[in-house]
């Protein structure tokens, strides 16, 4: 596996080749940073994204796990307690369930139950979303399921920068945070600088201005809202696309400064819509920004339905450029 | 099946000479375990007088387990990790009483600042990892402590207590499998009391011996009579050893019994007195005590003496510092939820 090497940085990357990148560096820089995680070492990562650093960094710190998850997790937990930067690997969103009582009930609490004794500097990088006929145990987003656990910060990147800045941000920091990419973002291309200066790791961005509706998606959602916002532009419509980058927290003030602006917000979310990060989001902006809102703030959603195998339905089950336009045609119509 | 006291001489038993121990040790380990009994009884009083809240897991009876083990170890240096059942084995590391007493009353003083409560004591200066009220929850972050530890290429070894049902979690499995094949420095004790909440062993778990379940994974294993400190401690000696000497994990299976119920909130309908009545003969303080009584090391009067200061040590000094100790201030409420380093984090607050 030796003929293998990490990433370097060019002018463009990829989505998995900027988070190689920033794993690669981050080891490098720090010696107590360690990636655990199924098939990560010798493999090379399901989606590429530990390729070459097994072979560059030695099995100690590129560990490839048995299959269980809830426990390699604890694992992380445990390293994190005595001064290990792990970086745990699920290998998908759905496996990340097996996980949960690892990431809820033990990374998440204990700074707090031990009266603020310990830290739990861990990342779980989790790829998911409705990927491509993958069907229900394979094709799903779980932000609802994490979004509401104190204790937890949530990054979902949407371009190879942001992943690249943001996994180097979320290694450095001391909390668990629950680091989310998308199964069709990685092969996807886009402008990287590795000397530029980051945002804050929380901070939203906007990807385009416009004055007649806000559209706030993440992640692989974000690339359709602005898709939508291009296309409608051409018909003489200017919304503004936020890109959240991050879920927990929320960069409210992003938000609410954009709704003054434009007073019509749509979230387009792939996460199923009851219960989801955009009702939290439709919520506080309704009751912190009522009196600027001409209409309500309108979620366009994944359908409440297992993801289908079919790729009709499949493709039906979540919002698409087309539905985007059209919500968007319908809220500045009401 | 057997559960009287007397079941416990299965082969695989350490036999080990229990001389190990100095006549000096043997009496501080005494008065540990001596005092152990009066706080955890103490703690009884507390909640039923409601100064105490919650669910309270007391100890009693097991003594042996956590002060045997721990002798043979470093306390303060090696890294323990428990359950819920947790207050002896944050003192046996070094924890503060008065702390541990303060954190059940929920007072700011209290070892997580009454963040915590009985379940939940934590004390990084000694190195306690924590309980933690989810069965089976520490066995794999004991072995990612083992992990950080060999990463680090510490002496440190990484000690984990748990009790026999646990062992029925995925997580056994799973964290025993990996400390195998990564060759941890983690020492998991059993501490079997023969019962999960009101569940005995044979009705919950297949093979009842928990020492032979490592044998699943490839684990050297140990069994002790958990009711005798000295063989406690020479089986540990033997088991730290191994672990510490970078051989990897270790399972021990101490076999015990708990006075009280599971909580406070166990009627004890689910064993029979005469159970009880006979485990209480094998009291693991009184064996001590008759021990050194009989080699001539102690008098009766010594030992009551000691207790009496005990007593007093716990009330007018452990009770009286939670008693007094202040509440954490309500503002304070989200303290310690995030490391506060990030300029988004607290955002989010109206």
């Amino acid at each position: 596996m030796g003929h293998i090497e990490p990433v370097t940085p060019r002018p463009e990357l990829k989505m998995w080749e900027a988070l190689n990148l920033a794993l690669d560096r981050a080891m490098a820089e720090d010696d107590a940073v360690f990636i655990l995680g199924e098939d990560v070492g010798l493999y090379g990562g399901s989606y590429r994204v530990t390729q070459g650093l097994y072979a560059k960094y030695g099995e100690w710190r590129v560990r490839d796990a048995p299959i269980s998850e809830n426990s390699f997790t604890g694992l992380g937990v445990g390293a994190a307690l005595v001064g290990g930067r792990p970086v745990i690997e699920i290998m998908t969103v759905n496996f990340a369930y097996l996980a949960l009582d690892a990431i809820i009930n033990m990374a998440a609490k204990i700074r707090y139950m031990s009266g603020g004794q310990f830290r739990v500097p861990l990342v779980v990088r989790m790829p998911g979303g409705v990927a491509r006929q993958l069907a229900a145990q394979h094709s799903q987003r779980i932000e609802h399921a994490l979004l509401n656990v104190p204790g937890l910060r949530i990054v979902c990147p949407a371009t190879p920068q942001d992943a690249y800045w943001q996994l180097r941000q979320a290694i450095h920091e001391d909390d668990p945070i629950i680091f989310m990419e998308h199964e069709l973002l990685y092969f996807d291309s886009g402008p990287f600088d590795p000397g530029a200066a980051p945002p804050p790791l929380h901070s939203g961005r906007i990807l385009r201005d416009g004055k007649d509706v806000t559209l706030v998606a993440w992640s692989r959602m974000s690339r359709l809202a602005l898709t939508a916002a291009e296309e409608l532009g051409e018909e003489g419509i200017e919304a503004e696309v936020i890109d959240l980058r991050s879920l927990r927290p929320l960069d409210l003030p992003l938000l609410l400064e954009s709704l003054r602006r434009t007073h019509r917000v749509l979230v387009v979310e792939e996460d199923c819509l009851f219960g989801g990060a955009g009702a939290e989001i439709a919520a506080t902006l309704g009751e912190r920004g009522f009196y600027e809102l001409e209409t309500p703030v309108g979620r366009l959603a994944g359908a409440d339905v297992p993801t289908p195998y079919n790729d009709r339905l499949e493709a039906e089950s979540i919002p698409q450029v087309s539905t985007i336009k059209a919500r968007i045609r319908d809220l500045l119509k009401a | 099946m057997n559960v009287m006291p007397g079941y416990v001489r299965e082969e695989g038993m350490s036999e080990q000479s229990t001389s190990l121990l100095s006549v000096t040790d043997k009496k501080r380990l005494l008065r540990e375990m001596l005092y152990a009994r009066r706080f955890e009884e103490r703690c009884y009083e507390a909640y039923v007088e409601r100064k105490i809240g919650g669910f309270l897991h007391l100890y009693s009876g097991q003594e042996a387990c956590a002060h045997g083990v721990l002798e043979a170890a470093r306390p303060g240096f090696d890294y323990v990790i428990t359950g819920y059942r947790d207050h002896i084995h944050a003192i046996k590391c070094g924890a503060d009483p008065r702390e541990v007493m303060a954190e059940l009353y929920g007072k700011e003083t209290g070892s997580s600042r009454g963040r915590g409560g009985s379940m939940h004591i934590f004390d990084v200066k000694h190195r306690f990892m924590g309980g933690y009220a989810l069965v089976g929850g520490p066995f794999p972050l004991a072995a990612g402590i083992a992990k950080g530890i060999k990463m680090k290429g510490g002496e440190e070894i990484s000690i984990c207590f748990l009790g026999d049902a646990a062992n029925n979690q995925g997580t056994f499995h799973e964290s025993l499998n990996m400390a195998k094949i990564w060759n941890l420095p983690v020492l998991y004790v059993c501490e079997n009391n023969l019962y999960g909440i009101g569940t005995r062993i044979d009705r919950s778990t297949a093979v009842l011996e928990q020492y032979k379940r490592a044998a699943a994974y490839d684990i050297p294993a140990g069994q002790a009579d958990g009711q005798d400190v000295e063989a406690v401690y020479a089986a540990a000696v033997q088991a730290v050893e191994h672990v510490r000497s970078g051989n990897g994990p270790y399972f021990l299976e101490l076999k015990t019994y708990r006075y009280r119920g599971h909580s406070m909130s166990d009627s004890n309908a689910y064993r029979s007195k005469d159970e009880e009545r006979e485990w209480l003969k094998r009291d693991p303080i009184q064996i001590l005590r008759n021990r050194l009584i009989d080699a001539n090391a102690l008098t009766l009067d010594e030992f009551k003496a000691m207790d009496r200061e005990i007593l007093d040590q716990i009330e007018n000094d452990v009770v009286k510092f939670a008693e007094e100790s202040p509440e954490p201030a309500v503002e304070d409420l989200e303290k310690y939820v995030l490391a506060e380093n990030d300029p988004y984090v607290h955002g989010g607050r109206q």
